[in-house]
């Protein structure tokens, strides 16, 4: 994926969010998972996973606390292998490549992730933006670097808040702000898939209406990939959605098909509220 | 009936309160008593030909430290050269990498160095270093005070690195970093603070030792040049002084205590002032 100039970058900002669903058409499959398994020792945590995450589109995962959709977002960055003695089976596809055969950080910078807490490196915030860039050796020089910050910082709707102390520790921002911030620095190296694990659920309304806000940004140029435990977050965002249940995959489709039409029992029963 | 049994909890309540009470007016009081004593007797005793003059021969009135004071300078470098990193690096490998099951042996194994009464460490010191080299040195000082450094040095480096959230971690490897830059370039530095003040902590304790300096470094009446010569120290000096029969000596093992008792207080209170900002700062 091409960087863009900061003029491009500020453009998408200022013009007005994408409607969901219509403006990018389906350009075909990012990541394709297929016969996944995975253990925790000797707990099947998830049965036989087969799905599609559409490219420049938001995907999101619900299903209740254990189901197995946290598991199954930490596998497509191979998040869980620091976990010990844990076991994966089958194939994820990025683009033609097979994830569990890359090589790590190299998987890992170009799938992102942003976690459920907001969890800052203790240093400035610009050192905060300037990691990934740094240790992926992604810029030439430091007029490159603040560029890309900067860029980063404007990408996650954060820039007008934060450029004038751009030298102050990042645990002096909001949780909000600091969730964004995360948001910055997982996209300072250009991750052409983010997954995000419940990024709201320790904030409050009006910064989660801000970081729903800006996944419609992010989407025109990252594939984007949300585990929440909200139904109601699912329906405003994401463009498909997984429902999972005890480590299944028991229905995928568009969101719209999912929340209006669901093919099965389950799926209708959790959406309708009439389980757990 | 009930009365006389809430009667007996009433009293036996008062009792330990009292009892426990008085306990620790005595300990805090017996502590200050200790630091006042001391900060008069030392304090009067104290003048500037302590901080710039060699000791005296025995028996004559004045005279000074100043050679016992570099000298403990040097040592206390040099054991803080060998016992800070070869802890530190220990306690990162047991705080990332070490299996949970020789972590445990580690632990264990470090907890008994750290219980080695420190005239063994001295006697171990003695028979390793000085006897083999043939003399007395400030190295041999050095390097029995550095030994007893590490196993502080680790704990402290192992907790302080445990104590830095996963998350923080997993931010860094998310990143695409290895597990070796995250541990560099994330988890020391937010660390940091700690480390700082566990070392400070550690330089203090090891600053009044007396018995592994007995037979490594001894002492000197004079200046020590190099590495290789005996070397006087602060807590040897206080020792010989207070144990001869010279009033003058005594004045001046005084003010000895005073100024190690001084720089000891001054690098805990710097270290807890370390680890108080940091806990304001997060």
């Amino acid at each position: 994926m091409q960087p863009k100039t900061v003029t491009e970058a500020v453009q998408e900002v200022i013009s007005p969010p994408l409607a969901m669903n219509t403006a990018i058409p389906v350009v075909g499959p990012k990541l394709t998972s297929s016969g996944l398994n995975f253990y925790y020792g000797t707990f099947k945590a998830l049965h036989d996973i087969s799905l599609d995450v559409h490219a420049n589109k938001v995907t999101a995962f619900i299903g209740p606390s254990g189901c197995g959709k946290s598991t199954f977002l930490r596998t497509l960055n191979r998040m869980n292998e620091t976990i010990k003695k844990t076991r994966v089976e089958g194939k994820v596809m990025l683009d033609n490549e097979n994830i569990l055969e890359m090589e790590v950080s190299q998987l890992r910078r170009r799938v992102g992730m942003v976690f459920q807490r907001p969890n800052p490196f203790p240093k400035s915030i610009f050192d905060n933006i300037a990691y990934g860039p740094r240790i992926n050796g992604l810029t030439k020089n430091a007029a490159d670097l603040a560029e890309r910050v900067e860029k980063s910082l404007i990408r996650a709707a954060l820039w007008n808040e934060v450029k004038d102390k751009l030298n102050k520790s990042a645990f002096d921002l909001s949780g909000g702000q600091q969730q964004r911030l995360c948001i910055a620095r997982a996209l300072a190296v250009d991750p052409e898939v983010l997954l995000l694990d419940e990024p709201c659920s320790a904030l409050d309304p009006i910064a989660t209406g801000k970081i729903e806000e800006l996944l419609f940004q992010i989407k025109t140029t990252c594939t984007i990939v949300i585990v929440t435990h909200s139904m109601q977050q699912a329906a405003r965002v994401a463009d498909f959605t997984g429902f999972f249940l005890m480590g299944k995959l028991i229905e995928f489709d568009t969101t719209t098909k999912i929340f209006k039409t669901p093919a099965k029992k389950e799926t209708e029963d959790y959406i309708t509220g009439r389980f757990g | 009936m009930t009365s006389t049994l809430s009667l007996r909890r009433k009293s036996v309540n008062a009792i330990m309160l009292a009892l426990t009470g008085v306990c620790t007016v005595a300990a805090v009081g017996l502590l200050f008593f200790v630091l006042g004593y001391l900060f008069v007797q030392g304090g009067f005793s104290l003048d500037l030909n302590f901080f710039t003059k060699l000791p005296l021969p025995t028996g004559e009135i004045g005279g000074g430290m100043a050679n016992a004071l570099l000298g403990s300078a040097k040592v206390l470098l040099l054991a803080t050269s060998i016992g800070v990193p070869i802890g530190f690096l220990a306690g990162v490998y047991l705080a990332e990498y070490a299996n949970p099951k020789y972590a445990a042996v580690i632990r264990f194994v470090t907890d008994l160095l750290n219980g080695v009464p420190s005239i063994v460490i001295g006697i171990f010191a003695y028979a390793m270093i000085v006897l083999s080299a043939g003399h007395y040195s400030t190295y041999a000082g050095g390097i029995a005070l550095g030994v007893m450094m590490i196993p502080i040095a680790l704990r402290t480096t192992e907790e302080f690195l445990r104590a830095v959230p996963t998350s923080m971690r997993e931010g860094s490897m998310a990143l695409g970093a290895t597990k070796s830059t995250t541990i560099v370039s994330v988890v020391v530095p937010a660390a940091m603070r700690g480390l700082i003040s566990g070392m400070m902590l550690n330089l203090a304790r090891v600053a009044g030792e007396t018995a592994p300096l007995l037979f490594t470094a001894l002492s000197n009446q004079f200046w020590s040049p190099g590495w290789s010569q005996p070397t006087a120290t602060l807590p040897v000096m206080i020792y010989n002084y207070a144990i001869s029969p010279y009033e003058d000596q005594h004045r001046q093992a005084w003010a000895a205590g005073f100024v190690l008792l001084s720089l000891v207080l001054i690098i805990n209170i710097t270290a807890r002032t370390i680890v108080g900002r940091g806990a304001k700062a997060r």
